[in-house]
């Protein structure tokens, strides 16, 4: 099962803190991989937030199509920070020649317009990379957005982040999503490890997908470009609260109805149940049937949890005023915030969702039950 | 044997039959029942000579012949009287004396089963025990990577959708302009088929209906069955139980003068209306209700003089062209129920199908499609339809799903699939795979013909006289004398025994699949076949 550490912080975190909070739960995980995505940025970055960043794996060949594709749709480089491991890999770490973090500015041919097309073209331009990449495995592509990187490995993540060097390099970030695992129902491949990410939507989850393969055709066929990849079964869930945010213009709290309706009978209990099965029924095909728990961060910077209405993998949220973490394990959120009233630590159920905003003063719980206030 | 006269070319002997009677001399009584109950009269009181050896004491007399006769049964052979292995005799027989038993040698009966120039006409089934669903396997077992669910403990939610489905951009914009949401049913995947009030005796029909009410007011499974061409009995227009019922339109119409007149009557909608455009066992042929069993009532419901034949024709006559024949009877059906009540065509399984599907597609009011694989069973039809018009259901529904997911609408037009399905027993199986295959439910009518009130047919051309009103059950006969044998009470009963046990077998696939919370639609990397070129063409694993 997968270990999933969500941080946000008032302060820019080391990623190391949340690599030691995955190693303290490695007992629940194989060491097989690790998947850092980090927002909000500080360290080098902190000077680069209005203007996207890309992240990924590059051979020496790749670098240079990176180099005539970025020139040619005229991405002037602002910052670049890379990562050429001397030593040799840890055993089972693939040997790679550069991972790289780059900040670009715009082209000038985009200064008028909209931030929504902006984030559009973003996205299509690191799907259009991630493509070119994938005939002789040159790049991997895991993002690219403003104020966003990620760090995808195979290997041990302790292991793994002293081989990169992670705690020199001065990267830092106010959010950061941590899993410690390798995909494993199918083959490895380093797109299938979570986090995942699109256009400013980040989320990872424990346990596997049942209902995967209609879930992944009923995205496919909504012809958005960005919903590519699948490697793994847990993907759809970055993809689904996508859709539901970008093309249904729905809060989070319609997230957990998407993917977690109420039963027929509760609906018809529930304040807004007339609306609610309608959701339900338009929505069908983004039911999820399996165990699982699903952490994310939004684009305004929220992190979130939400649970399978069957709750059946665990997770807990806790902290303090600027600090709050939310983990798939106590042990986890201990190492991440030991100072912190764990009276106040809540493990929500198969109805809640739990957010932490981007002011990080609280932790807000939402339960399905409750009305919706306003229809999206 | 004599030289001219009495040999005609369609003199059969018993071994040319299908069905050879096996009777025995030391048990049978002569007590007339079996001669009395078989529905074709094909066996009858026979007077047979026998010869007996005395032999007298002592030398005096010489050993002579005694000639005498016996009494019991005959095996006519005559092609009209040819036994159809019903086995109704050896049912009533109280000492086990006499039964049909299969011919092991193809039959030369089919060479003459024509008498008068008139092909073979029977209803049941094609008579093929073969089924690539029996096949299918569930290989997707949820172990460690994920937890197995409990079929006995989990809560399940196996329900599906009847109706036009809004994708859910369009569902936000219609409820902000405050426009028309198409009706959708919430349903059990398992449906009964259409058999029409007239195909099946009243006995049936009220025991199937008692089946449904129940297992929707007190089991809380919200099973629904389909009317059939043939109307539906007034009562039952008018009560609250109609909301159970799919009403079916044909092309004869039968029926719809008096479900017309009702509409101001009824005190609920009908769950649903089936255009019925095809039928699996006999596509591109219309309904037929045969003389025999046009009575009074029959024809009082259905609006016409008792004691005709009664053919639809092939296809609804007053219309011309797919968008005319589907668009406009969609909309004239919507219009009669105020739009409250979804209406779905149902066509045959055809090498057509997806033109039709994806006329339905771009009509925003078709509320599904029911697609009939060539296994569908039927009261009445020629032999030479049943046996060899066509198309097997799965590829056909697999076609349709992906056809639906390319272009994004899979959850818009919820397809029903139905021909065959539990045809060797293993319904719950079956409509799984189905389902996994891309089927949003499932329909059925031999089925549940034959675990609700023991119809006799069976892949092997056995009984298969539901077309002339002679069902030696009563499940399809007209006759008082046959359909009492039926006790609606007890077909009631069987209807939610055979559910409920559907029920416990579904969540049996689906627990371990690891899918409790909707019905496992599309999900076809849970199913499996060990034949490399099914697995190619329905687009699923190929194991060994």
């Amino acid at each position: 099962m997968c270990r999933l550490l969500a941080v946000t912080s008032q302060e820019p975190q080391s990623p190391m803190m949340a690599i030691h909070a995955l190693n303290v739960m490695k007992e629940g995980h194989d060491g097989s991989g690790i998947g850092l995505f980090m927002a909000d940025l500080g360290g080098d970055f902190e000077n680069f937030k209005g203007i996207p960043i890309l992240s990924g794996i590059f051979s020496e060949d790749g670098i240079a199509m990176l180099d005539r594709f970025m020139s040619e749709q005229a991405f002037p480089l602002r910052h670049e920070l890379s990562i050429h491991p001397a030593k040799e890999p840890p055993p089972g770490t693939p040997k790679r020649d550069c991972y790289l973090i780059r900040a670009y500015d715009y082209p000038a041919s985009w200064s008028d317009l909209s931030d929504l097309e902006k984030g559009h073209r973003l996205m299509e331009t690191r799907v259009a990379l991630r493509k070119r990449g994938e005939a002789n495995n040159c790049m991997m592509l895991f993002s690219f957005w403003p104020d966003v990187l990620m760090i995808k490995e195979v290997g041990d993540p302790l292991t793994i982040s002293s081989y990169l060097g992670l705690d020199r390099l001065g990267l830092k970030a106010r959010i950061m999503l941590a899993q410690g695992r390798q995909n494993t129902n199918y083959e490895i491949n380093i797109y299938a490890c979570h986090p995942f990410f699109i256009e400013g939507t980040a989320t990872m989850t424990n346990g596997e997908n049942t209902a995967f393969v209609p879930i992944r055709e009923f995205l496919t066929s909504r012809k958005n470009g960005g919903y590519i990849g699948y490697q793994s079964d847990s993907e759809v869930f970055t993809h689904i609260l996508h859709y539901s945010m970008y093309h249904l213009h729905l809060g989070l709290e319609m997230y957990k109805h998407i993917i977690t309706p109420l039963k027929d009978e509760e609906l018809g209990r529930h304040p807004n149940g007339q609306w609610l099965k309608l959701l339900k029924q338009s929505c069908r095909p983004l039911i999820i049937d399996g165990p699982n728990c699903v952490m994310g961060c939004l684009p305004d910077r929220t992190i979130f949890m939400v649970q399978d209405s069957k709750k059946l993998r665990p997770g807990v949220v806790g902290g303090r005023p600027g600090l709050f973490a939310i983990s798939s394990e106590m042990c986890g959120l201990d190492a991440a915030i030991p100072d912190r009233n764990k009276h106040d630590d809540f493990q929500p159920m198969k109805y809640d969702t739990v957010s932490v905003g981007p002011d990080r003063q609280e932790v807000k719980r939402w339960n399905q039950w409750e009305p919706l206030h306003h229809l999206h | 044997m004599e030289s001219v006269g009495t040999i005609a070319p369609s003199t059969l002997s018993i071994k040319d039959l299908p069905w050879l009677i096996h009777w025995s001399k030391e048990k049978c009584t002569l007590c007339g029942r079996c001669t009395a109950v078989c529905p074709v009269k094909a066996i009858e009181l026979g007077v047979h000579r026998k010869r007996l050896l005395q032999i007298s004491l002592g030398l005096e007399e010489k050993p002579s012949n005694i000639h005498a006769v016996y009494h019991g049964i005959r095996q006519k052979t005559e092609v009209e009287y040819a036994c159809i292995g019903c086995a109704m005799c050896e049912m009533v027989c109280p000492n086990g004396a006499i039964g049909p038993i299969k011919n092991e040698e193809i039959d030369k009966l089919r060479f003459h089963i024509n008498q008068g120039g008139i092909p073979r006409r029977r209803g049941g089934r094609r008579n093929d025990p073969r089924s690539v669903l029996d096949e299918i396997k569930f290989i997707r077992i949820s172990m460690l990577t994920d937890p197995a669910l409990d079929a006995g403990r989990h809560e399940f939610e196996l329900r599906t959708l009847l109706g036009r489905i809004l994708p859910p951009e369009d569902l936000l914009r219609v409820r902000d302009q405050e426009g028309w949401i198409p009706p959708v049913r919430e349903i059990y995947p398992l449906i009964i088929g259409s058999m029409s009030f007239g195909a099946l005796s009243p006995n049936m029909w009220e025991g199937l209906q008692m089946g449904v009410a129940y297992l929707n007011e007190e089991v809380k499974m919200p099973v629904v069955m389909c009317t059939g061409e043939g109307g539906c009995p007034p009562r039952l227009l008018r009560s609250r139980f109609i909301k159970y019922v799919i009403l079916q339109i044909a092309s004869g119409y039968f029926g719809w003068d008096e479900i017309i007149h009702a509409l101001p009557e009824m005190k609920e909608d009908p769950c649903a209306i089936e255009i019925k455009y095809g039928q699996g066992a006999k596509p591109g042929d219309g309904g037929l209700l045969m003389w025999y069993k046009v009575n009074k009532l029959i024809a009082a419901i259905r609006g016409v003089p008792p004691g005709v034949n009664l053919p639809s024709p092939p296809t609804h006559q007053t219309k011309y062209s797919i968008e005319e024949s589907v668009a406009k009877m969609i909309q004239s059906m919507y219009m009669a129920w105020g739009f409250r009540v979804p209406v779905y065509p149902k066509i045959s399984a055809s090498s057509t199908t997806l033109a039709v599907l994806n006329n339905l597609t771009r009509n925003p009011y078709a509320a599904g499609l029911a697609i009939d694989g060539e296994d569908g069973g039927t009261g009445a039809a020629y032999n030479v339809s049943m046996d060899h018009m066509g198309h097997p259901i799965a590829s056909n529904i697999r076609d349709a799903y992906l056809n639906l997911v390319r272009i994004g609408k899979q959850n818009e037009i919820p397809l029903f699939a139905g021909g065959g399905i539990g045809k060797r027993g293993n319904l719950a199986a079956n409509a799984a795979a189905l389902i996994m295959l891309g089927a949003s439910g499932i329909q059925i009518g031999k089925y549940i013909m034959q675990a609700a009130s023991g119809c006799l047919g069976s892949e092997s051309d056995r009984c298969n006289v539901c077309n002339i009103g002679l069902c030696p059950k009563g499940i399809t006969s007209q006759d008082p004398r046959l359909y009492r044998r039926l006790d609606p009470e007890k077909v009631a009963q069987r209807v939610v025994e055979v559910f409920q046990s559907f029920d416990t077998e579904l969540k049996k696939i689906v627990a371990p699949l690891g899918r409790s919370t909707s019905l496992p639609i599309g999900m076809s990397d849970a199913i499996g076949i060990a034949d490399g070129h099914a697995a190619e063409r329905l687009s699923i694993r190929h194991v060994l």
